[in-house]
């Protein structure tokens, strides 16, 4: 297959970025996306050019890293997918594809298609955890949680960070990650402790980090890879008023 | 981060938007109710009527100051919003099909919400400042010797470009009420499977009906339906 690409080209947040022609042909339909980014950093580097920077890690659909505003969508076409889950076939030969990086002012550029996430470990830092008592581990069955819970924070806790709720986000806000964050413990007794303050810490962080803010827009939801749904948001903002008015 | 986030942080914002944005619909099944009476059809009288009680009455006219104020809240946390997400994004997309992961009314509350606002203040040139401060009394009497203020609709609405401009305010007004009712909702934290359904079903009502009926008013007044 050929295909005409048009890919984002930035030597550092420093200097401007333009979109770069390259025409690709020979490609497998059954690579993916990345396998594509692969051959043609090859061919770059074969006549001397510098090769296109591009985050990947696990290429089975977990880690989170790929970062592809792939045709005007984050991870390209295809729903609830990641860039590496995303295989030639679904273009038709011939086709010119758009690749951009996730654009956010929390994400600033760190080179061609990567950006710096680290402002969700950030976040992270501020609250996403649970404090556990060293020493020995109690029974597990100590703790009962309800099944609707369990599966609920399970759902929130597929949230690989990837970022593409605040790529396609028109106000780059980043609520559907926090909320994600906040559910899955929430949802837990074990998370019950920490509860207002996480809620708290997490949202202040959030804001510092320079993300917009929500309009209940739902591009988030309708472009992410592991489907985290519009109620992790409604619930955060539950937990917020919370922690704000009833707590003390 | 302490408790004065309620009202400094991003969902702090929010939240002033979904409850400001849900006191003028309050506001909206009044004044859609009460304008309704124009179709009694009775030379204005029971609409009279009621404009007179609305326009004397001290705790109504108490709550008008509450209501320019939320007006107020509203539009200027809306425009804050806006501007802040427009800095978190300080590079555009080159290419960014929008389309297809979301409605175009949803991502254009600002400019919806702004295309009312100028509507309001054609709208309230029209007939708050004439009622409130320059008085009315020279549109005379009604059958039963009240204040007309219906007079003062049948003079506004005999010029076509006036209804067309208030038609296309209830058309902005339909689209912000599409996305803004429910999205009230979602911010409030009220999402629940159980109601989730229902809240729709009343938003995309609530944002058709009421639209209609002020649409109509201007509309059955050049057409002479009510007299």
């Amino acid at each position: 297959m050929k295909f005409y690409l048009k890919v984002w080209r930035q030597k550092s947040d420093k200097v401007a970025g333009k979109l770069v022609d390259y025409t690709i042909d020979n490609i497998n339909a059954d690579m993916s996306f990345l396998e594509m980014i692969d051959v043609l950093n090859d061919d770059l580097i074969r006549k001397g050019e510098d090769p296109i920077a591009f985050d990947h890690d696990c290429r089975e659909g977990i880690c989170g890293m790929c970062s592809m505003y792939i045709n005007g969508r984050a991870h390209g076409p295809h729903h609830a997918a990641t860039t590496c889950q995303l295989y030639m076939r679904t273009f038709r030969d011939g086709d010119t594809i758009y690749v951009e990086p996730w654009r956010a002012k929390a994400f600033p550029a760190i080179k061609d298609l990567t950006v710096d996430r680290s402002a969700f470990d950030r976040i992270i830092a501020r609250g996403g955890f649970v404090s556990v008592n060293t020493g020995q581990a109690q029974d597990a069955n100590n703790i009962a949680v309800e099944k609707a819970s369990a599966e609920k924070a399970m759902d929130a806790a597929a949230c690989i960070g990837c970022g593409a709720c605040v790529a396609a986000c028109p106000n780059s806000a980043a609520m559907l990650f926090v909320s994600a964050k906040i559910s899955q413990l929430a949802l837990l007794p074990q998370g019950g402790p920490e509860r207002t303050l996480r809620a708290l810490g997490m949202i202040d962080q959030m804001d510092k980090e320079g993300f917009g803010n929500c309009t209940n827009i739902g591009a988030c939801e309708a472009e992410c890879p592991k489907e985290i749904k519009l109620t992790n948001i409604a619930r955060m903002n539950r937990e917020f008023l919370k922690a704000t008015i009833v707590e003390e | 981060m302490a408790k004065s986030a309620l009202f400094t942080s991003s969902i702090g914002k929010k939240f002033l938007m979904g409850l400001t944005g849900l006191f003028l619909i309050s506001f909206l099944i009044v004044h859609a109710s009460i304008n309704a009476m124009i179709w009694f059809n009775d030379g204005g009288v029971t609409f009279n009527k009621y404009a007179h009680f609305m326009g004397s009455n001290l705790i109504v006219r108490t709550m008008e100051i509450g209501l320019f104020l939320g007006l107020i809240l509203h539009v200027v946390d809306g425009l804050w919003l806006y501007k802040l997400n427009r800095e978190a994004r300080p590079v555009k997309y080159a290419y960014n099909d929008e389309g297809t992961n979301s409605s175009w009314y949803s991502r254009s509350m600002a400019i919806l919400g702004t295309l009312i606002l100028l509507f309001l203040v054609l709208h309230l040139a029209n007939f708050w400042v004439k009622t409130r401060i320059t008085g009315i009394e020279q549109f005379g009497v009604d059958a039963e010797g009240q204040e007309n203020l219906f007079a003062v609709m049948q003079a506004v609405f005999q010029s076509p470009i006036i209804v067309v401009i208030y038609v296309a305010g209830c058309f902005s007004l339909f689209w912000h009420l599409l996305h803004g009712f429910k999205s009230a909702f979602q911010t409030l934290g009220l999402n629940h499977v159980k109601y989730n359904e229902a809240i729709a079903v009343l938003g995309i009502a609530f944002s058709i009906i009421v639209p209609i009926v002020f649409a109509l008013m201007p509309v059955s007044i050049l057409l002479g339906w009510v007299r």
